[in-house]
């Protein structure tokens, strides 16, 4: 049949058939391939390589570095939770030992006072004994001397014995002193 | 033959085993369509196979002879090489649009044909093979449809027959480099099998593996390329005749016939792609099984 059609046809017109290769077809289609084949080979694919490494390098790379940043902000976190914690025992610390010399101070300051007060108590009394003593005495004597240039005056005579005047005064101050141990008894009646 | 092959290399070794006859017949109808139109009385004048015989333009009747075609195809590697040059030229990390175009292609090839069959070590090594076919068969099988141009250049034997050569020859070296001594034995006298059986599987084996292969990866480009371009011719040569030499009413089938040209030219762009890809992929399906283990 094909072969019948194709003799018709070359009846009919100088006709070629398809299926034999003409010689310059078969030499122009390889040159071609050959130069195809090598353009691809070693320009086009070698480039295409090369970018397919650099793409997953970088992608690599990113990946890498992106770790790495994550790494960092994790520590950076880390080491600012361990400086709050820090800071904050220590401010405890500071507080504790402010309100303990604060104690501190507030006894000692209360001890202080209280030595003072009795100290100043002590001198005080030592002072009004001293005094009270000294009162006793410039009176005894005083009492004594006004009592006898009292008495001296009304019974006229000195009293220049000195044994006899102390005993009369000793006597009146006795008396005195009963005296005023009576009298507000006796005054009550 | 190939029971125990995987089931999609089964079913494209079986078309293939089919696909003489279709060829055959492709291109029996093709010739029987031109043939009645070209001894026509001179008023209509369809495409003739000699449209693919262009009169020599340089070095006539020398083994360098170049006619329109073969210029055809020098213009076509030319745009495909600047294209690839120019797309390659400065590869960026974040490509620009010609560089990510370029890399579609690219990764077209390396990632669905070659990684996909021979895995990634073998795929790499066949590499620069498979992809200068495909872009070869399609650069070419798209000036088909490009004004001006208008005829593949793989619509001559020469393309398909030397890549298809050159796709036996990378199945023939896989295979003897893999398993050096037995590729043949293997190949031609299956382990498992009945050694009565021998006799008729050394045959089949050897017609389907050896025979049949290169002529079907030729046939199936070339007539598909053929019967693209004479269909289109037909259909803007039969528009061309209602329009302007048709009487009354014959003009309006003008317009049926243009509409199924423009159809045609679509479909031919389906075609140039879809042959580059099946071009390609079948190298490497032959390559794939002369790499495995069986062997």
């Amino acid at each position: 049949m094909l072969h019948s059609v194709i003799a018709a046809a070359a009846e009919a017109e100088e006709t070629v058939n398809p299926l034999i290769p003409a010689i310059y077809d078969i030499i122009w289609s390889s040159f071609v391939f050959v130069v195809i084949l090598f353009f691809f080979w070693k320009l086009v694919l070698p480039r295409m390589q090369k970018l397919l490494d650099d793409r997953a390098e970088a992608i690599e790379g990113n990946i890498a570095k992106a770790d790495e940043a994550q790494r960092k902000a994790e520590a950076a976190l880390e080491q600012y939770t361990a400086q709050l914690a820090a800071a904050r025992v220590e401010a405890g610390q500071i507080r504790e030992q402010a309100r303990a010399d604060g104690q501190q101070i507030v006894a000692e300051l209360r001890e202080q006072a209280s030595n003072d007060a009795g100290r100043i108590l002590a001198t005080a009394k030592t002072q009004i004994e001293a005094e009270h003593q000294a009162a006793i005495t410039s009176l005894r004597s005083e009492v004594g001397t006004l009592a006898l240039d009292l008495a001296s005056g009304v019974i006229g005579e000195s009293l220049t014995d000195d044994a006899r005047a102390s005993a009369i005064v000793d006597r009146f101050l006795a008396d005195i002193e009963s005296s005023e141990n009576t009298a507000p008894s006796a005054g009550k009646h | 033959m190939l029971a125990r092959r995987p089931a999609s290399l089964f079913v494209v070794a079986r078309a293939e085993l089919h696909a003489p006859k279709q060829e055959k017949a492709l291109l029996e109808t093709a010739v029987n369509l031109l043939v009645p139109l070209a001894s026509d009385d001179g008023e209509f004048h369809g495409p003739t196979i000699n449209e693919f015989f262009p009169d020599a333009i340089f070095f006539a009747n020398t083994p360098f002879e170049m006619n329109r075609i073969i210029l055809i195809r020098f213009i076509a590697v030319a745009v495909m090489m600047l294209l690839f040059w120019a797309g390659t030229r400065r590869m960026k990390i974040v490509p620009t649009r010609l560089q990510s175009l370029v890399e579609m292609g690219l990764d077209l090839v390396r990632v669905n044909i070659a990684e996909d069959l021979l895995g990634k070590k073998d795929g790499k090594r066949f590499l620069p093979l498979i992809t200068t076919i495909f872009f070869m068969v399609l650069f070419m099988n798209l000036t088909g449809v490009i004004p001006f141009l208008n005829i593949a250049g793989t619509s001559v034997i020469g393309v398909p027959l030397v890549l298809a050569l050159v796709a036996y020859g990378a199945f023939l070296y896989a295979g003897i480099k893999k398993h050096p001594g037995k590729f043949f034995r293997n190949s031609l006298f299956p382990p498992g099998v009945p050694p009565v059986l021998y006799i008729i599987v050394t045959p089949i084996e050897f017609v389907s593996t050896f025979l049949i292969r290169p002529v079907t990866l030729t046939l199936r480009l070339l007539m598909n390329m053929v019967v693209g371009h004479l269909l289109l011719v037909l259909f803007f040569a039969a528009t061309q005749f209602f329009f302007f030499t048709a009487d009354g009413g014959f003009k309006l089938f003008g317009v049926g016939t243009l509409a199924f040209g423009f159809v045609f030219t679509l479909f031919e762009l389906l075609v140039a792609t879809l042959q580059a890809y099946v071009f390609a992929l079948l190298t490497a399906v032959y390559i794939q099984l002369a790499l495995a283990d069986e062997h």
